[in-house]
């Protein structure tokens, strides 16, 4: 048993190394999740354009799709306007085009993330911003695991970077070149960055792993207890400094100085997520030390969690044997008991979390539309009935490869259900069209007939009043006081000219007053319109202006007229091709994600049941050795008790 | 004791020998290629979605006609929007409840368009009834905005806060 023991110590010791390269990457993911959109979201991102900020509003939610096609729309609309500048989104337009590369990257589209940075980048701008764009590509080489490509795309940056990105930008420099092997150059970096706010905890994180790695062993592991030393209230700062207590804990067991790595395992905080592998770990280095009764007090806080937990149930066999060691086998045999029964419970937990799985509820639990609302959907999918046990996949769930299937596949499922809605968003605008064209066919003709008499009077009209317009004009160079007669005053002008006309022969004296008295007549209103002609001619202006207020109401309605028949045609015509197009690669879409959904879900389900069936493996290892411990225990117990007897 | 245990060993040995030729393993390039494959399909889609995106737009709703408005909030806005509710010409246009991911979307500097729709060339008139809290106390507030419809597509925005009044309304 004792070999045992040893055997798992130098196994946790051997682990260590791998350990090490896998949490530092697991780091750098951390540090990359929590930067790529925070950068831009703590400053309130103030959009000028409403389209730019409908993109945000979708991306903030994490409605990827919706957000690049808003984007995309938006920015190509842009680049096809004959003068940009007068668009509000001309403001932005560097800003937009990094956030769209931003969206694609958390949308997990690595190869096309780059490519309107990459246009930033070589397009006509400042060389901050040209330096911006560079760091954003390579943070997302970096994503898409191409260090050489990050590396080279880092080093295009010369003067000046925005102070917005300054820090973010020499953090990733730093881990570029730790990428890359250039250890020595992450390290000055990084002991530049040591107390640069919002990097605390892991800049010295990483200074002490690039300082190991460059075969500053001594000077790496000053860092690391810096590094776990550090105070603060955010929750990240506090896992990384756990993170690199537990790390120097195990690096210390590793190297056989058990005293020395209780200090560090001993700084994990109990509530933390490294608390319950800093427990276990506390209570190796006790028995390494020779103290089973030590041991028994990290291990009796840690039996008491949750049961799937991997130190939980190691700690399970662990406590009875710093019993056994501690000479009180009876009470070792009983708790090997207790450790049989909880790990038969679990191995038939395990079992049915198996059989789920196979059953496919495991993915179907995977993309209930509740889980997306809520931040700690792991938890509520261990609330659903008939999921699998997810706890045991807690670990699993953790890893990138895992990670990246999951979120690929609810993005799958997404896609889906779009494309379903899509297929009948088709089909209902096709009915559209056919409903408007069955309409428009109908009343058009007539429709246009009826406009094509007014559209002829309109011409009239306006050829009338544009003659009236001219001779108003030469009015003005030529006087003719008779053309702005009023109708009254041309009826009593033919009235007097019938008259003059029926007295012209007549020679008696009364005719000849008659012929005075038109004339005197005809005298007053000549007076009359010659003295009042300029104002007849002004009058008459305005109401050639009022006319023009008309006519401009009239232009109105016959342009609104024509864009509303244009309108209807083009609301039922030559939508035919695209729409057929569209049904098509709608189709081809979504044979291809039935497909891609049944291969990701499988390779989802495969590794967890691999997960499930490892942790099942463990298991039963523990319990044969529970079994074994057991039976050895009453053995020894059983004689301690027959030697006791025997005594008396 | 030793035999037993060595038996168990074996018979362990065996049963993992037997168990990794069953398990299915799934290998680092497998997840690359489904990857990349899962790229291919999403460059796709949203290529797709641009495509409907402009053409639900030109056919529902015209640039002469179309008439759309958006949502913001300014920034560190106290109020805890539950709903909006908007009539154009006093007609019912739209109602929306806020989801917790939508607020927080809002207050991160995100712009909703609330509603897009058809009106004539013209005088409009938007009213706007928002519902929340504030703090404790619960808070109803209206606004109306007189705006003109003319050949171009006409955006407004309905700005939360930022000033005296908790309703806001720029062109």
């Amino acid at each position: 048993m004792k070999l045992r023991w040893a055997e798992a110590i130098r196994q946790l010791a051997s682990k260590t190394e791998d350990l090490m390269m896998r949490r530092f990457i697991c780091l750098l993911g951390l540090c990359f999740s929590s930067f790529s959109f925070a950068a831009d979201d703590s400053s309130h991102a103030a959009a000028k354009d409403l389209y730019l900020g409908e993109a945000f509003y979708y991306a903030y939610q994490g409605e990827y799709v919706d957000a690049i096609t808003r984007l995309d729309t938006e920015l190509g609309q842009f680049y096809r306007l004959d003068d940009p500048n007068l668009d509000p989104l001309h403001f932005q337009i560097n800003y937009a085009n990094f956030s769209v590369g931003d969206f694609e990257l958390s949308y997990r589209m690595n190869q096309r993330a780059g490519r309107a940075i990459k246009a930033v980048m070589e397009g006509n701008v400042d060389q901050s911003i040209r330096n911006e764009a560079a760091y954003r590509l390579a943070r997302i080489f970096v994503q898409k695991d191409d260090p050489r490509s990050a590396l080279r795309t880092i080093d295009q940056i010369k003067g000046k970077v925005p102070d917005a990105v300054h820090d973010d930008e020499l953090f990733l420099r730093a881990q570029i070149y730790m990428l890359t092997g250039k250890f020595e150059e992450a390290v000055n970096i990084l002991e530049g960055m040591q107390g640069t706010k919002n990097f605390e905890g892991f800049s010295t994180y990483n200074l002490g792993i690039a300082l190991i790695q460059n075969g500053q062993e001594l000077k790496g592991y000053a860092q690391l207890d810096k590094a776990g030393q550090i105070q603060s209230d955010d929750e990240a700062t506090l896992a990384i400094r756990d993170k690199a207590n537990l790390l120097l804990g195990d690096r210390l067991i590793a190297a056989g100085k058990p005293e020395q790595a209780k200090v560090y395992l001993d700084r994990v905080r109990l509530t933390g997520p490294y608390s319950n592998k800093a427990l276990l770990g506390s209570g190796w280095t006790d028995v390494a030390l020779g103290k089973f009764d030590r041991a028994l007090v990290p291990w009796s806080i840690l039996i008491k969690r949750n049961v799937t937990d991997k130190a939980v149930q190691e700690a399970l066999l662990g406590v009875p044997y710093a019993y056994a060691k501690l000479e009180l086998h009876g009470k070792a045999a009983l708790l090997y008991g207790s450790a049989l029964e909880s790990f038969t419970g679990e191995l038939a937990k395990l079992d049915a979390s198996i059989k789920s799985i196979r059953e496919g509820k495991f993915l179907q639990a995977l993309v209930r539309d509740e889980l997306k609302q809520d931040r700690d959907w792991v938890v509520k999918l261990r609330e659903l009935p008939e999921s699998p046990e997810t706890y045991y996949l807690l670990e699993l769930m953790a890893s990138n490869d895992f990670q990246e299937a999951l979120h690929n596949y609810q993005d799958l499922d997404d896609l889906r259900k779009r494309l379903d809605d899509w297929d009948v968003s088709i089909d209902a605008y096709e009915d559209i069209i056919r409903l408007r064209s069955q309409y428009y066919e109908a009343i058009l003709p007539d429709v246009d007939k009826q406009f094509r008499a007014l559209d002829s009077q309109m011409r009239v009209r306006l050829e009338q009043r544009q003659a009236l317009d001219d001779r108003l004009k030469h009015l003005l160079i030529s006087p003719r006081p008779d053309f702005l007669e009023t109708a009254d005053e041309r009826v009593t002008r033919e009235s007097l000219r019938r008259l003059a006309d029926q007295y012209k022969n007549d020679s008696s004296p009364a005719a000849d007053n008659i012929r005075r008295r038109i004339k005197r007549l005809e005298g007053v209103m000549h007076w009359q319109i010659a003295t009042t002609y300029s104002k007849r001619l002004t009058e008459a202006y305005k109401h050639l202006h009022q006319l023009d207020a008309d006519v401009e109401r009239l232009r109105n309605i016959y342009r609104s007229f024509v864009r509303s028949r244009q309108a209807a045609t083009q609301s039922y015509k030559g939508y035919d091709d695209q729409l057929r197009q569209l049904k098509n690669r709608v189709r081809d879409a979504k044979e291809k994600v039935t497909t891609l959904i049944a291969r990701q879900g499988h390779v989802l389900d495969v590794m967890a049941v691999n997960e499930l069936d490892q942790r099942r493996k463990r298991l039963e290892e523990f319990q044969v050795q529970a079994r074994f411990a057991l039976s050895e225990s009453y053995d020894r117990a059983s004689k301690k008790q027959m030697e006791e007897g025997g005594a008396k | 004791m030793i035999r037993f245990l060595k038996a168990i060993s074996m018979g362990a040995l065996i049963w993992v020998w037997m168990s990794g030729c069953i398990a299915e393993e799934v290998t680092k390039e497998q997840i690359k290629g489904l990857d990349e494959q899962v790229q291919d399909i999403k460059k796709d889609v949203l290529g797709i979605s641009a495509e409907l995106t402009q053409l639900e737009e030109k056919l529902l709703y015209p640039s002469n006609t179309q008439v759309s408005v958006f949502v913001s909030a300014s920034k560190g806005e106290k109020l805890r929007l539950d709903s909006m509710h908007i009539k154009i010409d006093g007609k019912d246009a739209t109602h929306h409840i806020y989801t917790f991911k939508e607020l927080e979307a809002l207050q991160s500097g995100g712009v909703q368009r609330i509603y897009t729709g058809n009106v004539k060339a013209g005088d409009h008139v938007l009213e706007v009834t928002i519902s929340g809290k504030s703090g404790s106390s619960v808070v109803t507030q209206n606004a109306s905005y007189k705006f003109t419809k003319s050949v171009e597509p006409r955006l407004i925005e309905i700005a939360l806060g930022g000033g005296n009044q908790a309703i806001g309304f720029k062109d």
